[in-house]
């Protein structure tokens, strides 16, 4: 199991949730997971087409999947992967 | 700087006023003349901007620029503490000037009464050595990261959103900027804006404090920065998690084959209002205003009032007979709704009625207005025995 932070904005769609356990050996199957447990939070991910949307930074440990493997970032058992939103307030 | 323009001793009082920095190998004597002959722009005087100011200004900052638009409100003194009940309606940026000149009539206050826009943004910032981003909107970020790259100055980001704060310093001459971590901004009405999703007080103070605490060290030049590094505080669980950020080989304003040269139409890029944002309005032919809701009551007593409000916002205040669906389980509750009857949705200030109209419409919704300014507006207009939040 890997656990997946849930940044305030989203958890709206997680039940309010900050944590959510998740299985899978890559990003795009722990997300897969999420949004089978979660379905509202799938749109805030991914776009039509099914790509991961450009302001969605997930982090396996503390490194940005953009600058690993994207979706197919590999993952264990006992990773903390983090979903970092975007906020404005000020 | 010009060398010419250069203080280069200290007097008695202000080797008193510092004596804390001047114990200190790290900053000295050297340091706090540095500091003296340094300058930082402070990019709004709200939350994050008030502990920012200050603690710029009590640090002896020679220089602090000051850029707001807005006025004080009563509601903004819960974390805006560089402000007071006695400026109360007076401008930001001279109840923060008058603040600072108090806290250190040391140093010098340029105060910039405008909203901060690609027409003035490069000849305000220019003058000052770092930026500091404590504005409250995406097209207002977005602008200062491209500013800051533009003319190569730090800029010191810290942002908030209910418990949650960020801090980083993005300098694109040694790292990555604000568009690397995040090329485009989340489609609007996805992250609620303070004013409706709420903030606890003190974030701000703890994420600006930070912001200030960076731009002490990169004035003085010690310490490490928090360059290529991006902080991630929560209050509720107290836990500050580091991560990593690379600079992104696609970055559009910092990367090698960057496009983006100059400064762009940023609301619309972010699809949003930046300044005298009117984001509670759900369009032309979708707004009926409080009075025109009470005359319409008074015909249709009938009328369903959809309050789209979080359940806790009810006991604030509350319109009799509303039924409540919060914005976030509309999609899901829609079934409860009837299509063919008319609805009136409303909010607090009309922009999460805005969401939730532009989401019963997608499946199909026709017959429904938006509450302009929401129960704010009802209880200013209306029913004045409802308070204002």
């Amino acid at each position: 199991m890997t656990t997946l932070r849930i940044p305030t904005p989203l958890r709206a769609y997680t039940s309010g949730k900050n944590e959510v356990q998740v299985t899978g050996v890559k990003i795009s199957e722990a997300l897969t997971d999420l949004t089978n447990q979660f379905p509202a939070i799938k749109p805030h991910l991914f776009n039509e087409a099914g790509e991961l949307r450009p302001f969605v930074n997930l982090f396996v440990d503390e490194n940005n999947i953009k600058d690993l493997q994207g979706v197919d970032t590999p993952i264990k058992d006992g990773d903390r992967v983090m979903l970092i939103p975007s906020i404005a307030g000020g | 700087m010009k060398r010419d323009l250069m203080i280069e001793e200290l007097s008695h009082e202000q080797i008193l006023r510092y004596s804390r920095h001047l114990l200190m190998p790290e900053v000295g004597l050297q340091g706090q003349l540095k500091l003296k002959n340094s300058s930082a722009l402070v990019i709004g005087t709200g939350g994050l901007g008030s502990p920012v100011a200050l603690y710029l200004a009590a640090a002896g900052i020679g220089r602090i620029g000051l850029v707001d638009y807005d006025t004080v409100d009563s509601s903004n003194l819960q974390r805006q503490v560089i402000h007071g009940t006695s400026t109360v309606g007076k401008l930001k940026v001279e109840s923060a000037r008058d603040r600072l000149t108090d806290l250190n009539p040391d140093i010098q206050v340029d105060i910039f009464n405008e909203p901060f826009t690609s027409e003035n943004a490069l000849r305000i910032a220019k003058g000052y050595d770092v930026m500091i981003d404590g504005t409250d909107n995406f097209p207002t970020r977005y602008l200062t990261n491209d500013v800051s790259v533009f003319l190569g100055k730090p800029n010191i980001y810290g942002s908030i959103f209910r418990f949650d704060g960020q801090v980083s310093v993005f300098y694109a001459k040694e790292g990555p900027c604000y568009r690397c971590l995040f090329p485009e901004p989340p489609p609007p009405g996805l992250v609620p804006s303070c004013a409706e999703g709420g903030v606890l007080g003190v974030l701000p103070g703890t994420v600006g404090t930070l912001q200030a605490t960076e731009a002490i060290k990169i004035l003085l030049g010690i310490g490490e920065p928090l360059i290529g590094k991006l902080l991630l505080y929560n209050a509720l669980d107290m836990s500050f998690d580091f991560v990593k950020l690379k600079k992104n080989p696609n970055c559009r304003v910092c990367g090698p084959n960057a496009d983006i040269k100059e400064l762009i139409d940023y609301e619309e890029f972010c699809g949003v209002p930046g300044h005298h944002a009117d984001d509670t309005s759900a369009g032309t032919g979708w707004d009926i205003t409080a009075l025109e809701l009470k005359e319409r009551l008074s015909l249709t007593p009938n009328l369903l009032l959809l309050d789209v409000r979080e359940p806790h916002e009810l006991e604030i205040a509350a319109i009799k007979d509303a039924k409540n669906i919060p914005l976030g389980e509309v999609a899901q509750r829609m079934s409860e709704l009837d299509s063919a009857e008319e609805m009136i949705v409303f909010c607090k200030r009309g922009s999460r009625a805005a969401r939730a109209i532009e989401i019963l419409s997608s499946a199909g919704f026709k017959k429904m207005k938006n509450l302009k300014g929401g129960i704010n507006a009802w209880a200013e207009e209306v029913d004045t025995s409802l308070p204002l939040y």
